[in-house]
Formats: C-alpha cells, sequence, structure tokens
C-alpha cells in the first residue's frame, strides 16, 4: 500500500463520486431524445442537488435519529462501494477490503438502511415502499451473487481486480457462461436501480413505485444524499458490469500515463451503457410489482445456467 | 474459435430449451421453436465451415428449410385454422419445473462429460448441453396439457437430438439424416390430421380428455 | 506458569460443579429474592467469565483428560477438554456471561419461591451443558444430556398454569428423548463388540465398515438434529423457546442448540473421524432446506419471540450447511477448503450465539416493560425505549448479514468455501455446491427482510392501536442497568467478531487442525489483523476494520461538509398525508403485510387459512393463520399411526390373571426353541 496506490484510489473515489450524478443525467437526456423531447440536459442532476442543499429540511415531528442518519450511512456505503470497483485503474489498495461477496453486502446494508427509515415515520407509503424493496432485494441477492460467482469461477478469484486483471489480459475469447451471466446481470442491475421495467424512477404513482415510496418522507439535504448514493449505486453497478464483462481499457496497476486513456474509455464504455440503459427503458413498459419474482428469477436461472455451462465448457 | 461460437450457440439453444419449457402461449411457443431451429442451423453451419464437412452443408440448409420456415408455417397455420391461437395453457408451478429443469442439466452434464472426453471433435463440450435439451424437451412434454405443445415438446426434442449428433460425430451420414427430416415432415402433418380428429371429438385439444378412452 | 501442567481440564470442571453449588445454593437461600438475584446471579455471571477465559486460554493446548471419582463403581466419569470443547466453552461463558447479567434485573420482579426454583434449573442447565461438553465417554455423555434436557424443561414450564406452555414443553421433552435414543442408539453402533469400555477413546478406536459408519452418522444426525432443530425435527422449537423466560429463551436458542451441532462434529470428526462426502451432502442440503423453510416461517410470524425461534431455526440450517460443505470437502481430499468450510461453521455457531441471545434479551425487555409479544401491538418503541432498540437493531444488522458485524464474517466464509467448488472432481458435487451457497444467500436476503419487519414493525413507526398507548401505565421503562450490560456485552462481541476476524479464524484455526486434523493454508494466516483470507489475497480478501473506517470517515467528512458550506436548518412538521388528513396509525403496514409477498411466492410450503371480509360485512374481519405444514403432513401421521398400533396392542391387555400367564408361557417356550 503505496502513497501512488493511495492517491489512485481516492483520484478514482473521488471522480466516481462526482461523476455519478453525470451519468443519470446522461440516461435522462438519452431517453429524452428517444422520445422526441429535448430533455433536461445531462447536468441537470447537479442543479437539483445544489438546491435541495440550500433548502430547509423538513421533517416530522416522531422521525427517529434512524431516520436522519440514514442518509449519510447510505452516502458512505455507496462512496465506499465507489472506491473498490475497478474503474480506472486495478491496483486499488481498498479493494482487498471488499471482494464482490462484500459489495453485495454493502449494497444490502444500504437498503436495510433505507428500509428501515422508510418505516420510521409509520404512513402506509413507507410501510409498502420497504416491503416491495426487501422484496426485489431478495430475489436480486442471490442471482448476483450467482452471476459474480460465474466470473469468480472463471478467474479463480473473488477479488474484482484480480477478476478484472485476469479477464482483461486474456485473448478474447467467448465464454458463453460469461454471457449468461451478463444478461442475468443486466436484469438484477435494472431491478436493484428501480429502473423500468421492475420499477419507474420518474412516477409518483402510489401503486407502481419503489424507491419513490422508500424516500417520500426525505426532503432538502437528506433527500439530496439520498439522490446522490442512487445516482452512485447507478454507476457503481454499470461499473461491475463493465468490469466483469468489458473490462479492456482499464489502466493497469497505478499507471498515472494510462490515465487519460482509461478515463476516456471509462466514459466511452459508460456513456455507451448509458444509452443502452435508456434505449431498453424506452422500448419496454414496467410490468406489475408481482410479475418482479418472475423476472428476477429468471435471471437467477440464467445465472445458475451460465456457472453450468460454464463448468461444462470451460473446465 | 468455431469451438467458442459453437459453445455460445449451444447455450443459447440450452436457453431456448428453458424458455420453451416456461412459455405459456402456443404462438410463442412456435416463434421459439423456430429460434431454435435457426441456432442450430447457423451452429451446423459454423461446424460445416471450420471443418470442411461437406455434408453438413446440406443438413444445415435442410434445417433452415424445414425446422425454420416449413414446419413454423405449417404449425401456425394448423393453429390459425384449428382456432386455439390465443390458448393460453395454465402452467403450474413453473418454478418447481424449472428446478427439476437444473436438475435435468446438472444430470446429463454429469452424464455427458465422460463421453464428451471420447469424442475427438471440436463440439464435444456441447454434447452435454445437447443432451441436455433432449430431457428438457422431454420434460416440457411430460408437463403440457395441450397437444400443440406437446408435439412442439417432441420437434424440439428432435432438435436436441440432432444437435448431439453434430456434436459428437459431426452428424449422421446424410441418407438417415434425410430420412428422419423427412420423417418429422410426415409425423407434423400426421399430427395435424390428429388435431382435428381430435377436436372433433373432445372439442378440445386437452388430452386429458384422452383419459376417457381407456377402458372401464 | 508452565502451560502443560495447568490443570485445565480440572479448572473446567470446578466450574461446572460451581454452578451446581450455586444452583443449590439459592435453594437453601428462602428468605431474601433480592439476594438471590442480585447476589446468586452476578456471581454466576462471573463463574461464566471466567469460564470464557479459560477455554479461550486453553484453545490451543493439546486435550487435557481426568477421570473423576463419580460414576457407577468400575465405570467413573472421564473427562477431556481438546480445543472443540473448549471453542464451544467458550461460546458458553461468553453467551451465559451477557445473559446472566441481564437475568439478575429481570427475574428480580419475581416471587420468593419461583426464584428459588428458577435459580437452581437455571445453575442446572449451565452446569450440565458444561458437563456435555466435556464428557469423555458415552455414559456421563448421556447423564449429562438428560441432565440438560430435563434442567431446560422446567425452565420451559416456569408458567406451568398456560395449557399452551405445557403443552409446548411436552413436546420439547417427546422429541428431546426421541433423539437421546438414536444419540444411544448411534454410540451403541460406534461402540465395537468385546471392548468393555465405553470412552471416547474407545469409540475412536473402533474399526467401522462404510455401512456402519453410516449407520452410525446417520443415527447422530437424527439425533443431534432432534436437538438442534433441524427440519423436520424442528417443531418443538418455535414453541419450546418462546415459552420460557426471555434470558432462558437467549440460553436454548444461542447455547443449547450450539450442543447439538458440538456432538454432531464430535461424532462426525473425531470419533468416526473419516467423513463421507455423500454424508457431507445429506448435510448441506438437509441445512439448507432447515435454513429457507426457517426463515420463510420466520416471516410469517407475529409473536416476536416465536420469529426469533424459527430464526433460530434457520440458522441451525446455515451451520449445518458450513459442516456438511466441510465433509464434502474433507471426504473428497480436500482438506483446506474443508477446513474453511468447518471454521464457517464454527464462526457461525459463534454469532448466532451473540446476536440471537441479544435479540432474545431485547425482546425480553419488551415483553417485561410492555407485557407485548405480538407485533401488530407494538410500533415506535424506539422512542420510549432507545436503549433496547439500539441494541436490537445491533443484533438485527448482525442477524441479517450486513457488513461490518459478525454474521456477514460467518456467511462470506461459508460462500468462500462453496467457491473452492471448483477443485472437486466430481461433476454433480461440483454443480450442486454453488447452488447450495444459492441457497444460502437468499436465506440471508430473507433474514434481512425479516429483521427489517421486526425492527420495523415493533421499534419504528407509530404505536398501533390502544394497547399501545395502555402500556404507558404499566410502568413502561427502558432496559434497567444489569440488563443494558448484559445487552451491552453482546453487542460488543457481535462488532468484535465481525471486526476482528483474521483473529477469531485464527483461533478456530486450530480447533480444526485439533478436530479434523487439518487447517487453512499458511498463506491464510499471513495476512495480518487487517485482512481475512481464506488462502490467497488475490482470490478474496475482506478487510472489515478498514470498511468500517471508510464509511465512518465519509460519514463524519459528509455531515461536516454538509453543515459547513450549507446549514443545518431543520423544521419538524408532521408527516405528509398525500392529501388524506385522516391517517392513523393502523394504516401502518402490519405483520401480516410485511410476509404477504413471501406468502404468496412461497405458497406451496405453508398451510394458510385465510378469511377475506365481503364489503357486505357490517363488522369486516380479516383473519390469517399459517401453520407449519410439518404437523400435519409428517407428525399427526405418525401420532395416528402409533394411536392405531397401540389401540391393537391394548388388545393383548385382558385384565385377566391367566391370560397374562398364557403370554409369559408362550414367551419361555418360544425362548426354549430359540435358544435351544
Amino acid at each position: 500500500m503505496d502513497a501512488a496506490g493511495i492517491a489512485f484510489q481516492i483520484l478514482q473515489s473521488v471522480f466516481v463520486v462526482l461523476a455519478a450524478p453525470a451519468l443519470l443525467g446522461w440516461v435522462n437526456q438519452c431517453r429524452a431524445w428517444l422520445q422526441n423531447r429535448k430533455g433536461p440536459g445531462i447536468l441537470r442532476p447537479y442543479f437539483l442537488l445544489w438546491r435541495l442543499f440550500h433548502k430547509e429540511a423538513v421533517v416530522a415531528h416522531n422521525a427517529s435519529a434512524l431516520f436522519r442518519a440514514t442518509p449519510y450511512v447510505l452516502f458512505g456505503c455507496m462512496w465506499l462501494a465507489a472506491g473498490i470497483v475497478p474503474v480506472l485503474a486495478t491496483d486499488l489498495p481498498f479493494a482487498f477490503a471488499a471482494d464482490i461477496i462484500a459489495l453485495v453486502g454493502i449494497f444490502a446494508l444500504a437498503r436495510v438502511f433505507i428500509s428501515l427509515a422508510a418505516m420510521d415515520i409509520g404512513t402506509a407509503f413507507g410501510g409498502i415502499g420497504a416491503r416491495r424493496e426487501m422484496l426485489i432485494g431478495f430475489l436480486a441477492e442471490p442471482a448476483m451473487l450467482m452471476t459474480l460467482f460465474t466470473a469468480a469461477f472463471l478467474s479463480g478469484s473473488t477479488a474484482l481486480t484480480t477478476i478484472v486483471e485476469t479477464l482483461a489480459h486474456r485473448e478474447f475469447a467467448i465464454h458463453p457462461g460469461l454471457a449468461c451471466a451478463a444478461v442475468a446481470f443486466l436484469m438484477v442491475l435494472l431491478a436493484e436501480n428501480a429502473r423500468i421495467p421492475v420499477d419507474n424512477p420518474t412516477t409518483h404513482l402510489e401503486l407502481t413505485m419503489i424507491h419513490e415510496a422508500l424516500i417520500l418522507e426525505y426532503s432538502a439535504r437528506h433527500l439530496a444524499l439520498v439522490e446522490w448514493a442512487a445516482a452512485i449505486k447507478l454507476f457503481a453497478y454499470m461499473t461491475i458490469g463493465i468490469a466483469l464483462f468489458v473490462p479492456w481499457g482499464i489502466a493497469e496497476g497505478s499507471d498515472w500515463l494510462g490515465l487519460p486513456l482509461a478515463v476516456a474509455a471509462a466514459a466511452a464504455k459508460l456513456a455507451l451503457a448509458g444509452a443502452g440503459l435508456a434505449v431498453l427503458e424506452t422500448v419496454s413498459a414496467k410490468f406489475r410489482v408481482f410479475r418482479a419474482p418472475e423476472f428476477l428469477s429468471t435471471a437467477f436461472l440464467l445465472a445458475v445456467l451460465g456457472m453450468l455451462v460454464h463448468f461444462l465448457t470451460d473446465v | 474459435m468455431t469451438e467458442q461460437w459453437v459453445n455460445l450457440a449451444a447455450t443459447i439453444l440450452l436457453i431456448i430449451a428453458f424458455a420453451m419449457l416456461s412459455q405459456r402461449r402456443v404462438l410463442s411457443l412456435v416463434r421459439l421453436f423456430a429460434w431454435q431451429g435457426l441456432v442450430l442451423s447457423v451452429s451446423t453451419a459454423m461446424v460445416a465451415y471450420s471443418t470442411g464437412q461437406s455434408h453438413l452443408w446440406i443438413s444445415a440448409a435442410l434445417t433452415l428449410g424445414l425446422k425454420v420456415i416449413v414446419l413454423p408455417i405449417v404449425l401456425h397455420s394448423l393453429i390459425v385454422r384449428l382456432n386455439v391461437r390465443w390458448d393460453v395453457e395454465p402452467l403450474i408451478n413453473v418454478p418447481t419445473t424449472m428446478l427439476a429443469g437444473i436438475g435435468l442439466v446438472i444430470f446429463a452434464f454429469a452424464l455427458a462429460t465422460p463421453i464428451s472426453q471420447l469424442a475427438g471433435t471440436v463440439t464435444r463440450s456441447t454434447l452435454g448441453i445437447a443432451l441436455a435439451s433432449v430431457l428438457l424437451s422431454f420434460l416440457m412434454m411430460i408437463v403440457r396439457r395441450k397437444a400443440v405443445p406437446q408435439v412442439i415438446g417432441f420437434l424440439a426434442m428432435e432438435n436436441g437430438l440432432f444437435f448431439a449428433a453434430t456434436s459428437a460425430t459431426y452428424g449422421m451420414p446424410l441418407v438417415v439424416e434425410l430420412g428422419i427430416a423427412l420423417d418429422v415432415l410426415v409425423g407434423t402433418f400426421v399430427f395435424g390430421i390428429f388435431f382435428f380428429h381430435i377436436r372433433e371429438t373432445f372439442d378440445s385439444l386437452d388430452i386429458r380428455h384422452m383419459e376417457k378412452l381407456k377402458e372401464d | 506458569m508452565n502451560l502443560a501442567s495447568f490443570p485445565s481440564a480440572e479448572a473446567a470442571v470446578g466450574i461446572g460443579l460451581a454452578w451446581l453449588a450455586l444452583g443449590a445454593f439459592s435453594l437453601l437461600e428462602s428468605e431474601r429474592a433480592r439476594f438471590v438475584a442480585r447476589g446468586v446471579f452476578p456471581l454466576s455471571a462471573l463463574v461464566s467469565f471466567a469460564l470464557a477465559a479459560l477455554a479461550l486460554r486453553t484453545l490451543g493446548d493439546p486435550a487435557d483428560t481426568l477421570t473423576l471419582p463419580l460414576g457407577l463403581p468400575d465405570l467413573p466419569f472421564h473427562v477431556r477438554l481438546d480445543g472443540l470443547s473448549a471453542f464451544f466453552l467458550c461460546l458458553l461463558g461468553v453467551c451465559s456471561f451477557g445473559i446472566t447479567l441481564y437475568a439478575s434485573d429481570y427475574f428480580r420482579s419475581e416471587s420468593v419461591q419461583k426464584l428459588r426454583l428458577l435459580s437452581l434449573q437455571y445453575h442446572w442447565f449451565l452446569a450440565s451443558m458444561t458437563f456435555v461438553l466435556l464428557a469423555d465417554d458415552a455414559y456421563m455423555f448421556m447423564v449429562a444430556w438428560e441432565a440438560m434436557a430435563l434442567s431446560s424443561y422446567f425452565l420451559v414450564v416456569t408458567e406451568h398454569r398456560q395449557g399452551t406452555i405445557r403443552r409446548a414443553a411436552f413436546i420439547y421433552l417427546l422429541i428431546a428423548h426421541i433423539g437421546a435414543l438414536s444419540i444411544l442408539l448411534c454410540f451403541g453402533v460406534l461402540h465395537e463388540a468385546g471392548v468393555e469400555a465405553y470412552s471416547f477413546d474407545a469409540l475412536r478406536q473402533a474399526q467401522l465398515t462404510p455401512f456402519w459408519a453410516s449407520v452410525a452418522f446417520l443415527l447422530a444426525l437424527v439425533g443431534f438434529g432432534a436437538k438442534a432443530g433441524m427440519m423436520p425435527l424442528h417443531v418443538w422449537l418455535p414453541d419450546a423457546h418462546p415459552a420460557a423466560p426471555s434470558p432462558v429463551s437467549a440460553l436454548m436458542s444461542g447455547v443449547m442448540l450450539k450442543t447439538a451441532i458440538y456432538g454432531l462434529v464430535r461424532v462426525v470428526f473425531d470419533l468416526i473421524g473419516s467423513p463421507m462426502w455423500q454424508w457431507g451432502l445429506l448435510v448441506a442440503g438437509m441445512g439448507a432446506t432447515t435454513a429457507l423453510f426457517g426463515i420463510l416461517y420466520a416471516l410469517q410470524q407475529n409473536d416476536l419471540k416465536r420469529l426469533l425461534a424459527y430464526s433460530s431455526v434457520e440458522n441451525i440450517g446455515i451451520i449445518l450447511v458450513g459442516l456438511g460443505l466441510a465433509m464434502i470437502f474433507f471426504g473428497s481430499g480436500h482438506p483446506e477448503a474443508g477446513a474453511l468450510g468447518l471454521i464457517g461453521a464454527f464462526y457461525h455457531c459463534l454469532n448466532h450465539g451473540a446476536y440471537k441471545s441479544l435479540l432474545f434479551l431485547g425482546a425480553g425487555t419488551v415483553l417485561r416493560s410492555t407485557g407485548m409479544r405480538n407485533l401488530n401491538e407494538m410500533g415506535g418503541l424506539i422512542h420510549r425505549m432507545p436503549q433496547v432498540a439500539g441494541y436490537f437493531l445491533v443484533g438485527s444488522l448482525a442477524i441479517s448479514a450486513l457488513p461490518p458485524l459478525n454474521g456477514f464474517v460467518s456467511e462470506w466464509l461459508m460462500l468462500q468455501t462453496a467457491l473452492q467448488a471448483g477443485q472437486l472432481d466430481n461433476g454433480v458435487l461440483r454443480s450442486l455446491v454453488p447452488l447450495l451457497a444459492a441457497m444460502l444467500a437468499l436465506a440471508a436476503a430473507l433474514t434481512a427482510r425479516c429483521f427489517v419487519k421486526a425492527f420495523g414493525i415493533a421499534f419504528l413507526g407509530q404505536p398501533r392501536g390502544v394497547v399501545s398507548e395502555h402500556a404507558h401505565g404499566h410502568g413502561e421503562e427502558d432496559a434497567s442497568l444489569f440488563e443494558r450490560l448484559g445487552m451491552a456485552w453482546l453487542a460488543v462481541w457481535c462488532l468484535v467478531l465481525g471486526v476482528f476476524p483474521s483473529t477469531v479464524v485464527g483461533l478456530l484455526n486450530q480447533v480444526s487442525l485439533s478436530v479434523a486434523g487439518a487447517g487453512l493454508p499458511p498463506s491464510a494466516l499471513e495476512a495480518g489483523v487487517l485482512w481475512l483470507v481464506p488462502s490467497t489475497q488475490a482470490r478474496a480478501s475482506y478487510g472489515p476494520i478498514v470498511f468500517l473506517l471508510v464509511i465512518a470517515v465519509v460519514v463524519l467528512i459528509t455531515y461536516v461538509t454538509v453543515r459547513v458550506c450549507f446549514h443545518g436548518r431543520l423544521r419538524r412538521a408532521p408527516p405528509w398525508d398525500c392529501g388524506f388528513p385522516e391517517q392513523t396509525a393502523r394504516m401502518q403496514d402490519s405483520s401480516e403485510g410485511f410476509g404477504q409477498s413471501i406468502r404468496v411466492i412461497f405458497a406451496p410450503i405453508f398451510r394458510i387459512a385465510q378469511r377475506v371480509p365481503n364489503p357486505e360485512d357490517a363488522q369486516p374481519k380479516f383473519e390469517l393463520r399459517v401453520e407449519d405444514k410439518h404437523w400435519h403432513g409428517f407428525y399427526l401421521p405418525i401420532a395416528r399411526a402409533v394411536e392405531y398400533l397401540s389401540a391393537r396392542i391394548g388388545k393383548l391387555q385382558q385384565g385377566r390373571i391367566s391370560t397374562y400367564l398364557l403370554y409369559s408361557f408362550v414367551t419361555l417356550i418360544a425362548l426354549l426353541v430359540f435358544v435351544r
């Protein structure tokens, strides 16, 4: 753990945290274009955050300390996740703190906290949001782990940095198992980040919402932190997907010369992924909450098949 | 490289087999069946290209013509004329079926691994998937109650067998393949005639009615 | 002090005797209830502490044996303190320290008579558990095992005036005895013909054919599984644990279930010696089903203590998965991966001891001060009992396997074990082991949901209905000093076990070495305190300290930045009512509501009786009963069969002496024919 490594580590974390709202803005912008609208611009989320931070926080009378602490915990969890996933370089000293299983654990921690905070006020919405969030969570988590297991079996490691190094340094090869895992991962990503078809990030209709129901009682700086954390989560999921399935172009170790290339590669891949997400969200319709189990068990099935196929064809 | 592409095709076949297992709509089943034929034909063509086995080209073309174009059209028109286009089959217990499917896949893979090590083909690792497709189609025939999906399951099973032959020994002799293709074609027509008879007798294609035929 | 000569076995026996003495003493001391609560229990806590310290100190030492001058003539008790015993004694000491401290306050309002009996049974329970863990011959083991069952039975029927509790305790006793019978038979099978002694040493030396070894293993699995609460032998557990007073529930769930795990490990890894992978597959499969069923049923419970009891079933399942994985890997010749699984299982025993005891104690304080155990009556307790809420939150987060608390570590270790599946040669096994891991992950995620439900409905939100308001007059108060101390001790362990896993794994590695003769690879142990590493750091590592530090620092920086750069203005207002001002606390999500989606998705495994009201009903009432299918599918048929058989056998009873004489006569003739 040398100074350069730590500098790289901090640089990457800050980069991710600062760039995350831009990704969200980009997805929204792409979606607007696809729907023949002008769009709010990529920088819109930053203005939103800025405005929220300036507002006076309104908190319910019976809110407990847990309610007020949760946005900070959420933000801390996501920051840690952002520091672990190799986005720019693979030599990250913090990365040893959490492998892919622990990464799933971080997201679970954040999920439990936001669900508890939603139940804290005691309104009907909070409860239903928490219930749905945990429903998505318990179905998505095993599917996510199985996708990650396929990558772990392929590279013989659960450390993300090692996986990326192994996968990026090999000659190009098609791994059918990994392809299955990639599709499963995409489905988990949609569910976990409250995107269409599982949840609609732009709606406040009570019967359909999950994420919005959870955060209904938050305002001002708390809401800003929660939304920012959600943006980082989307960013982190996308970068995990990129790291597992298209790792090429990442900087080796802490290589300052490779940094501009790495930034460019990361930006390009993320832009593509964001546009892809926008296309997916435009062409599909949100389905009822009751169908989420079917959706996610399909993801689980795909992930398991991917792992089995991997055992058959690659060993 | 071909091996990897064929593996990918095999994986897609496996996923299509699972999709057929859980698909409720008859028309979507036909569409999935056509996709399965297409993937099969493409993978056969790839094997033909890389190994230079010329008879594989013919069987790829045969698959394309018969299983992607003719049979789906026949099935489609059958469905339209039988007026079962909007038939939605009440599938009970999809998760259990899926779990059984995963069990079958594990079984098939374990069974195929020692055999495929004996085979010298580039496609040997797909033998397990081919076997799994056969078993999954069999499972599909077991859990279905309507006649048309059962026939599709039967045809899908034939697809799996064909794929197994390609992966183990680069396909069967051409004569055999042609014979099977003819059999399948004729079989489908025979099935079609049967469908009409069944429906005339029972006013439904639900094969549970057949249980009444037994002697009491 | 010379380590080798330290009489550790003597000291451990002394601790057991001290508990016996304390129990007897509280029976003698007749007048002052206060003295029993405030004198005997803290003293007993000190004894627990001494036990924990002693066990921790002897964890890596070679086994220390002792023959007691007790027992039958020519059949003395043998005592042995080795790594495995020391580990479980340590678990006993650590958990019982916190629980006993708590108990000294919890029981203070009981009447003198009741308290004296309670104290006697409580301490004899502790002592019998100590002797179970120390026993080195089948005879002493069975005596201590039965003593444990009986003393816990009497603790369960403390409130013996309630019929349901008597019934729960009876079922407990029944299944405990079926289990004990099975264990006895297991020792019989292990015992080699011709050898007199039933000491564990003799059993170890016995040479068994694979068939008889499998028979012994199955008997042990049934016997210890019945005690541990393995499906389908778990039915006593969700009835008996909530029936007991809360500290006793904590002791039973947190510690007593682990003695069954101890027994299973002792028989399989030590006495039989070489596990076969088929056994492992069976154990892991049973474990995964138990875990899944346990947590699904836990999610359907409205009674907080019953929910916790079902969650204990789940945790036992997880431990069994770990053991099963260890057996699979040992059985197929991968001792390093096997050791990892074994360590994961041990770690989970320790974790479950800490957090489940903590949760039961929290539920106990809620019950004592509000009289509520139904989740649908609770709500908003965090405002009235912030201390208990805090401890309960720690326990909930820990049991939900969330980093950086302890539940996550054992979960992680087991998943890492499952990831070693690539080494296995058997294709079926290689495919099944990751699926077990998936079931483990599913169970963990469901646990998170279950405890979001438990904590969210009990402690968060608004008080539900009249009952909660009424509870004000019930003398509601937060936990008292000793209760807090007890819970704090356990909560600290949840944190310590979560943050310093590599130290704990180092110790558990010695246990694994002593019981199974294999440990982790040396590269795993060299990584230092910061990192937990199963084999090499490139493969996998987890650093909870860094983890915790990063989150803490970020939270701090964010907080300060937000406050400095912007402002800290805060306005309190009523919650947003969505334009409908008539919101009441009864509109909150209920306990049944939280389990609804699970009920729908996993409907086939529940036995659901639901009555949905009509729109025309004058007094609409929603009724829902979710029952364990095992009662109707497994136990009632057996009970019916037994009744049928006994009715048939009952016909032999004629009441006439000449008939009985005829029976004896026929038996005599038959014997003479056969023995001839």
